[in-house]
This record gives C-alpha cells, sequence and structure tokens, in this order.
C-alpha cells in the first residue's frame, strides 16, 4: 500500500452469516467507497442474476476466437515431431515455400512453456524433447494446403534415446531429457524454478521450502503414525475450444485475437517477444471456451502465427486440433508422494514428513501445494521435493495445481489416522484444524449428507457396497494488485464498465455489472460491460481464483467515483447537498424524501463534457496482506471448503458409482450465487473425473501418447454426474470494496480424495493410487492380481 | 445416429446407378439451412460441420474435436440431432439442416434455451448450442422425459466446463414449461 496514501477507518461486517456477524475496524484508503452491507441488504450483489451473455451463448451468437474470420486470413499449420527426442540437424522449406498457395513458413526458434537449458549450444535448432514437440509452421490460404505443405518441409533428425517412465528416468542410466541444469517457471510451487538447484539426470532437487521444527523429535513424539504411497495421474485439460489464435500484424499495430486467461498479460509477452511498444499490440478476447490453467501464457503456437501473420502481410489463424491439444497444451503433473503423520492420542499432530516427486514432462512445477504444510496445526513439518524430466509435453497449471494431488494424499492419511486413533473423521479435524471457516462447513455438510448414518468401512452385505467420505480443501484468497478498472456514465444516462479483464466462462462480466449496478442504483442489464480488450485498463489474469477478488473493488471504487462526481455536480440543481444524496431505482433521490429527486437520464444531460470517467485500481487488501508473490499477494484469510461424497461401489465389476456429492464452500463474500453453483459443480466434476477416469498414457517403446483425442481419454460425462449440492458460505472480513475472493480452483481440490475416502469406507480397502478405476478396485479386493 | 448414417446410406444407394467422379476441386451443391436453399461450392471432402462454419457464416456450431467424440457440432438433420462433422455435405441432399441459429422463432427464444439461460446451464459456452439442439430434440421425441432420459440424451456430449446439474434442470424445467 502506497505509505502516503490518506487513510480513514470505517467498521466492516465480519464473521460468517449464520453462525455470528460482528463488526470489525478497518483502515480504508480515504477514496474508496464505503463498506458493503451484508449480501442480505443489498439489491443486486449477492442474488441469482443471469449471466449477460447466456442469450448469446445459447443462439450461438456467441463469438469465440475460432469464430473470428478476416478479410484475406491464412490457416495456420505447425509441423511437430514425430521423434519422442531427435535432435534436429537442418530444416529445409523450399519446397514448401514453392507451394501455390503457401505464403509464409516458419522455422520455430522460440520454444515457451517447457523448461529452458542453462547452457546453450550457439546456432543449433531446438531438440525435439517429445512427440509432439513444435518444429515449423506454414500459412496458406487453405486448411488443406497448409496441411499439405507440412509434407514438403524436409526435416532431418538424428533420433536420441528417449524416456517416458517416470521411475525409469530417475535411474542414472536414463537417456538425460536435458543436457545442462534448467530453469523455468514454477505454476505448482515444489521446486524453486530458479537457478541453483541441484539437478543430477533427469531428477531436479530436493527442495525443502516450507520444513519447520524438528520431524525427528516430533515423530519420537507421536504416539501413532500413519505412512503411505500415493500416486496421481497426469491429467490434461480438455478445453472444449482448443488453442485458438488469429494474428493480425500491420505495419502500426499487432492485433492478437486468441483463446487466453489473461489478455494484459499475453499483450505484455508479445510486445516483448515480437520488440513492439505495448501500444503497438491489442490483445482481444470475446467469448473464450476453456482455459483451465492451460490459456494463462502465449503459447509457441501462438508466437508461431503471429511470426507467420508479420511474413505474409495477412491475418493468419491457427487452431490446435484435438490430438495437438493433448500432446502439447499443457497437462497436470503426475506426482508420488509417501506422506507420514505422527500425533499424540488426542489427535493433536506431532509431525508430517513428505517426500514427493513427479513429473510435468519437460517443464517445472511437478509440486504438491501447500496442503500438507498448512492445513491442519502441526510444530514440525519437512519436505524434499523432486521434479523428474521425461520426454512428454510440458506440464502447466492446472485448475488447484498442487494442491490437489497433495490433497489426494494428506486427506486419505488424515482418515486413516483417524481410524487408528478411534476418533472420527469430523472430530478429528474439529481439534486439528484452526479454520473456523472449514469448521462451519463440515457442520453443514455432516448433516445435508447424513453422516450420522455412515456405517463402518466395508459394512455392507451383497456386492454392491456404499459408503460416505469427506476431504478438505485449502486455497489462496489471492488478488492481483495490477488490475484496473473504469466506469463511464455517458451524457444519456447510460453506463458502461471497461476493463481488459476476461470472462472465461466464469462470468465475471455478469458479476462487474452486478457490482456496477449496486453502487450506482441500476439494473445490472442496465450496464454495459465491455472486457477482453487491451484497449480498456489493464484487468488481472483470470487464473489462480484471483479475477473476481483482483477486479470487483475497483469497479466498485470507479463506479463510486463516478456517483460522487455525479452527485457534486447535480446537487446544487436538487437544493441539496451531495452527501444528503443517494442514486436509487435509475434516480438521484433525497436520502432523506425519496420522492425529492430526478432520474439519472436528466442528470446526466446537465453534465458539461460527455461522460463521467473514472478508473479505479486494486490496492491491497484494507489490513494488509499475509503474504506476497511475485505477481499476485495473499489476503489473511485462505479460502476453505469441505466436500462428501456417497459411493457405491460394485465388487464384482470393480465400477466405482458417485451417487451424490456435498460441497461446501468459501469464496469471501459471494457475488452470484448461481454462478457460482455452476463453478462448484465444474469443479467437482472435474475432481471426479480425475478421481476416476482420466489417465493420460503414453507408449514407453515408442514416446507416442495412446489416448490423444476425447475417445479413448475418458473424461466425465452426464452418466457419471451424481447429484451435486452446492452449500454456499457467506463469510465476511471486510478486507476490501466487495470483499469478494475466487471460487474455481477451491472446488476442484477435496473432491478426489472424498470419493477416495467414500470408497474405503465402503469397501474397506484404501486405494492410494489414481485414477481409481475397476481394475484398481479388484486389484485392492484381492480380486485380480495387481497391475506393474 | 445410426438410424441417420443408414438413411444417408439408402438415400446414396437410390441416387445414382453409376456414381459419376467428383472432385477434388469445389462441386455446387445446395443445402436447406433453417428453411433457406443455400448454394455454396465446396470441396467434395467438406464436412456439414465446415460449410456450416466456413461458407454459410453459422458459427454457433462448433467443432470440438472434429471427429465424432464430443458433439459440440451437433446440428438437426431431418429433425435427428447428429455430428455434423462426421457428415459430408454433399451426401444431405434434400435433407432439411436446422442449427442453433435456427431454433430460436425470430425473437422468441426456444424454451430449452430459454431454460438454459434461467438455470444457468452455461460456462464458457463452447458446448452449449450442441447441447442445446440434443436437448430441444428430446422434448420433441419425449415431452415428459425423465432425468435419465436428459441424461442420455447429452450422453454423447462433453462439457470440460462441468455444465451437466444446470443442463438437466433447465431441460427438465423447459418440458414442464413447454406443456403450460
Amino acid at each position: 500500500m502506497a505509505p502516503n496514501r490518506q487513510m480513514r477507518r470505517d467498521k466492516f461486517p465480519s464473521g460468517i452469516a449464520g453462525v455470528s456477524v460482528g463488526e470489525i475496524e478497518r483502515q480504508v484508503p480515504v477514496g474508496e467507497a464505503p463498506p458493503l452491507p451484508t449480501n442480505d441488504r443489498l439489491t443486486v450483489i449477492g442474488k441469482p442474476v443471469p449471466r449477460i451473455n447466456a442469450k448469446a451463448k445459447v443462439t450461438g451468437a456467441a463469438r469465440f476466437t475460432v469464430d473470428i474470420k478476416l478479410a484475406g486470413m491464412l490457416h495456420g499449420r505447425l509441423l511437430r515431431s514425430p521423434h519422442p527426442h531427435a535432435r534436429v540437424l537442418s530444416i529445409n522449406t523450399k519446397a514448401a515455400e514453392r507451394h501455390s498457395d503457401v505464403r509464409a513458413v516458419h522455422v520455430i526458434m522460440d520454444i515457451v512453456g517447457r523448461a529452458i537449458e542453462s547452457e546453450k549450444t550457439a546456432g543449433e535448432l531446438p531438440r525435439a524433447l517429445y512427440v509432439g514437440a513444435p518444429i515449423a509452421a506454414v500459412a496458406a490460404t487453405t486448411p488443406e494446403a497448409a496441411q499439405e505443405a507440412l509434407s514438403l518441409i524436409g526435416v532431418e533428425y538424428e533420433v536420441l534415446p528417449f524416456v517416458i517412465d517416470i521411475e525409469d528416468a530417475r535411474e542414472s542410466a536414463a537417456p538425460a531429457v536435458f543436457r545442462s541444469p534448467v530453469v523455468g517457471f514454477s505454476f505448482a510451487g515444489g521446486v524453486p524454478a530458479g537457478a541453483g538447484i541441484q539437478q543430477k539426470g533427469n531428477v531436479r532437487g530436493p527442495a525443502k521450502t516450507g520444513s519447520r521444527g524438528d520431524v525427528t523429535k516430533g515423530f519420537a513424539e507421536a504416539e501413532a503414525t500413519v505412512e503411505a504411497e500415493y500416486r496421481t495421474e497426469v491429467q490434461t485439460h480438455c478445453c472444449m475450444e482448443t488453442h485458438a489464435i488469429v494474428a493480425d500484424w500491420r505495419a502500426d499495430e499487432l492485433t492478437v485475437y486468441l483463446s487466453t486467461q489473461f489478455t494484459a498479460g499475453v499483450r505484455a509477452e508479445l510486445a516483448e517477444a515480437f520488440n513492439l511498444p505495448r501500444n503497438r499490440v491489442r490483445v482481444v478476447v470475446d467469448a473464450m471456451g476453456g482455459g483451465f490453467g492451460s490459456k494463462s501464457s502465449v503459447g509457441t503456437y501462438a508466437r508461431a502465427a503471429v511470426a507467420l501473420s508479420r511474413a505474409a502481410g495477412v491475418p493468419v489463424r491457427l487452431v490446435l486440433d484435438r490430438q495437438e491439444e493433448q500432446l502439447d497444451s499443457g497437462n497436470r503433473p503426475g506426482t508420488f508422494q509417501r506422506l507420514k503423520i505422527g500425533a499424540l492420542k488426542d489427535g493433536q499432530l506431532s509431525a508430517i514428513s513428505l517426500y514427493t516427486y513427479g513429473t510435468a514432462g519437460t517443464a517445472i512445477g511437478a509440486g504438491v501445494g501447500n496442503v500438507a504444510q498448512a492445513m491442519y496445526e502441526c510444530p514440525n513439518f519437512g519436505i524434499e521435493q523432486y521434479d523428474v524430466f521425461i520426454n512428454a509435453g510440458p506440464g502447466c497449471a492446472m485448475r488447484g495445481p498442487g494442491n490437489t494431488p497433495g490433497a489426494f494424499a494428506l486427506e486419505q492419511s488424515i482418515d486413516e489416522l483417524a481410524e487408528k486413533l478411534k476418533i472420527d473423521p469430523l472430530a478429528l479435524r474439529d481439534r486439528i484444524d484452526a479454520s473456523p471457516v472449514r469448521r462451519e462447513e463440515r457442520r453443514r455438510g455432516a448433516e445435508r449428507i447424513g453422516w450420522s448414518r455412515r456405517h463402518a468401512p466395508g459394512a455392507d452385505a451383497g456386492s454392491i457396497k456404499r459408503g460416505v467420505g469427506m476431504a478438505q480443501s485449502l486455497w489462496g484468497a489471492n488478488v492481483q494488485t495490477n488490475a484496473s478498472c473504469e466506469v463511464r456514465l455517458l451524457r444519456d444516462g447510460s453506463v458502461e464498465v471497461l476493463s481488459s479483464v476476461q470472462d472465461i466462462g466464469t462470468g465475471i462480466g455478469t458479476v462487474l455489472a452486478q457490482v456496477v449496478a449496486e453502487e450506482l442504483g441500476l439494473r445490472p442489464e442496465d450496464i454495459t460491460v465491455r472486457i477482453g480488450d487491451t484497449d480498456f485498463p489493464a484487468g488481472p489474469p483470470s487464473y489462480g481464483s484471483r479475477t473476481t477478488a483482483s477486479i470487483t473493488p475497483p469497479a466498485r471504487n470507479a463506479a463510486y467515483k463516478v456517483k460522487q462526481t455525479l452527485l457534486e455536480i447535480v446537487a446544487p440543481h436538487l437544493g441539496a447537498a451531495a452527501d444528503d444524496l443517494a442514486l436509487r431505482g435509475g434516480r438521484i433521490v433525497a436520502k432523506a424524501d425519496s420522492s425529492r429527486g430526478m432520474s439519472l437520464r436528466e442528470a446526466a444531460a446537465t453534465l458539461r463534457t460527455d461522460q463521467i470517467s473514472a478508473i479505479a485500481s486494486r490496492t491491497d487488501d484494507y489490513g494488509g496482506f499475509r503474504r506476497t508473490m511475485t505477481d499476485a499477494a495473499l489476503a489473511q484469510t485462505d479460502l476453505g471448503g469441505v466436500q462428501f461424497a456417497e459411493v457405491a461401489v460394485d465388487t464384482d465389476t470393480g465400477i466405482v458409482r458417485v451417487e451424490r456429492v456435498v460441497a461446501v464452500q468459501d469464496c469471501g463474500r459471494p457475488m452470484n450465487p448461481l454462478q457460482i453453483e455452476s463453478q462448484v459443480q465444474g469443479g467437482v466434476l472435474m475432481g471426479l473425473s480425475y478421481a476416476l477416469f482420466e489417465d493420460r498414457i503414453i507408449d514407453r517403446h515408442t514416446g507416442h501418447m495412446l489416448n490423444a483425442d476425447l475417445e479413448h481419454y475418458k473424461i466425465a460425462g452426464s452418466r457419471e454426474t451424481p447429484e451435486i449440492e452446492v452449500l454456499l458460505l457467506e463469510n465476511y472480513q471486510g478486507q476490501s470494496a466487495t470483499d469478494a475472493y475466487g471460487i474455481a480452483e477451491p472446488a476442484n481440490i477435496a473432491t478426489a480424495p472424498a470419493i477416495a475416502n467414500a470408497i474405503y469406507n465402503a469397501i474397506g480397502v484404501r486405494l492410494r493410487q489414481l485414477p481409481m478405476t475397476p481394475a484398481a478396485v479388484l486389484a485392492a479386493l484381492g480380486r485380480i492380481p495387481r497391475g506393474s | 445416429m445410426l438410424e441417420t448414417s443408414l438413411s444417408a446410406a439408402t438415400a446414396f444407394a437410390d441416387t445414382e446407378s453409376e456414381p459419376k467422379s467428383i472432385g477434388p476441386d469445389a462441386v455446387p451443391l445446395t443445402l436447406r439451412v433453417n428453411g433457406a436453399a443455400r448454394t455454396i461450392n465446396a470441396p467434395p471432402h467438406t464436412t456439414l460441420a465446415e460449410v456450416l462454419r466456413g461458407q454459410l457464416d453459422l458459427t454457433g456450431t462448433k467443432i470440438g474435436c472434429d471427429r465424432g467424440a464430443c458433439s459440440a457440432c451437433t446440428v438437426w438433420l431431418d429433425g435427428v440431432p447428429v455430428a455434423s462433422c462426421m457428415i459430408l455435405a454433399i451426401d444431405i441432399g434434400e435433407r432439411p439442416v436446422t442449427t442453433i441459429e435456427g431454433l430460436a422463432v425470430g425473437d422468441k427464444l426456444h424454451p430449452v434455451q430459454a431454460a438454459f439461460i434461467k438455470h444457468d446451464a452455461v460456462q464458457c459456452g463452447f458446448c452449449t448450442p450442441g447441447m442445446v439442439m440434443s436437448c430441444a430434440a428430446l422434448l420433441v421425441r419425449n415431452p415428459s422425459p425423465s432425468i435419465d432420459d436428459v441424461k442420455a440424451a447429452v450422453s454423447g456430449h462433453l462439457c470440460r466446463c462441468g455444465t451437466y446439474p444446470h443442463v438437466f434442470a433447465a431441460t427438465l424445467a423447459a418440458a414442464k414449461a413447454s406443456k403450460r
């Protein structure tokens, strides 16, 4: 927070609605809107307002990146490596360039997203490190011609030994994926990205960040310990709209239409990559077909499309096909975790040790987050994490990175500990979890699922056995302070809100309309929302569940500034002081006598300028942040979630059916319960899918992914969808002008362990490896031999 | 899907005893789309999805996998939901095609569309047009569906955002609303 900024003190609602809501005093920068009351006293915020772009989406009018057509637009296509590991000795593009329909050919030197070797050999072409690694790109007048031209590019490969299996890759004799120590971006915590980390062969680490206390002493004091090993699979994002760009390079400006989670970030990246000032780069996204972490930055493919457009002098469209999407658009790293927990008889934890390794293929960042470190009170915590490289596409952030695999291990071990201590799993958590939020969530969820009817593990007679389980989640209350928003009142009384923030399906545009409408006494449909375009003030990214927390306070503060300006202009016309006026129902009225006033339209007509405009930026959370990172800050509370699952396990076939999920979630002040419910359901379904079905399979002998599609890579569909009940907490902390936080990732973290704990309750045997397939269930039951 | 491919095969067998050679260059063809005859030129290998999205500019129909695995491209052919990425445009013949753009009557949304809005059966919206087409077709076949009927009707549709619970609620509500 700017130290010289003037502050005032305000009293905010504080606490959980339905438990107790009191008041908390906070320092607030002067000029920001006054405290917002609890949702029951608001008109628009906190109400189930229909999505503002829903009509466009149900009629087919919504314009996605793949729908953009520009005059003279060419079709781009990438040449990709057929080898899992190869040196590229030469690339001959002459024949492709001679193709009558080809307008540009581009050799890819600029590969992003994967780890970077610290030592480079000058003049060498980038090595192909996995099947599907990008080599070159062409732009042609038709997609067919572009495809044809790829076969005319002559690439001379020197095929190198490769490694696919994570256990093979850990051997000292394994083929090395990288020739020198690497650096890169670590999206899931775990092993830090920077230099100075030990790297032997394909194993990078250990990282011991987060260790505290004396673990040896803690285990010596323990009266009960549990120790187990867990494995989680590689999951792919499977956005329904594949990665897509239309790049339009003109002499004076580069315009990029991109399916992206971060327009402002992409502008900065492209400006740097193409040596342009940022004011000559414009990034636009209207409707966006899902990202889940994989569309956070400009991929190699998008840079190639920009290069092709520059070379051809006309727009180039490049859309990945489904196979490319599966091979080379990111994935959630697979992990191995050995977790040991020690506790006293009363349940108090005395020590946790966690040893993990995982693989993000050719990227850094296979960590398991901070759930084991931060969910429960424990004085002694030791962690050792490693990244292992294999010849596979680079991983990247995916919905709750780190914490999602981490919770699968932690929450099963906590349940196991409860059983060992003969304490109910909820009662144990009541003793060791300091979060008042999760305590209330456990209470509400237990009541809804009917926890009291839960039986002993494996107690059902017959071949179909039912069980109930639960698990918890932890996610940061993330905020990006680099987030700005403009509100304009126009002379006819209409209002628009502008920011480069993008709506990736979460409904942030609707929430912005609600916030501005609430402040200006209008209806959400009165507000025009202009977002997804870097022509507007730079908004936050839509990742890390930080969008709502970052952009709604500036939106409200900008609307508040516009309102104050207007009231000061209008006050003399009404013979009142500005402070005595309010905006209600499209009118400016006297607070004391609402019959006295004028319509907003009449008021706006008195403006000397065509509009009143105000821009606000996100300030620090009131009371400050607990922790700051490079591009985000964590608020004082974490976002807690608790989920309960009820499953039926067919012990003859091994098939697990999730019949019901109760998801209880905190996101601070809920802004739009309808949209939040949608996102929580989505998080549960993605978690269910992760738990039971998904598995990227690469043939270790050829290096090819065997299920690089959507028919063999199984994701949950309608028939696997259980009854999902969403219970939302209203948790007020007085931390910003809206006090609202994110929801998408927290809702994904607890599902897989809740299902695993429910399966244990059903059959009395633990499944510690994802996905929990029928074969895995039968093997756990001893009905078939265990796989290798 | 099965009925459609059988009827397509029958239609093909009936039309020509001596199949003439066409392509690879564009050939003229006329499609009946959303009640209007549209004549275009397209290479014979062009799928219905590509023609709709390309020449006809009906981009509401989405391509998610281009091989019949995700159903994002669902349109009605003769009133039956089909994956338009799995059908060549030249095989359509006289059969009427209805796309998402043709579902509403003027400004009046189809009850399924209205219910999708009300129940927030939409997140990113990419799978939504196909999902709407299948749910609307279900209500023609079965005006009083159960939730299992709805699940079956959209069982081929992949939605990564996880809109399924709201899709079920919306479709059941639309069925009720249509009966009033």
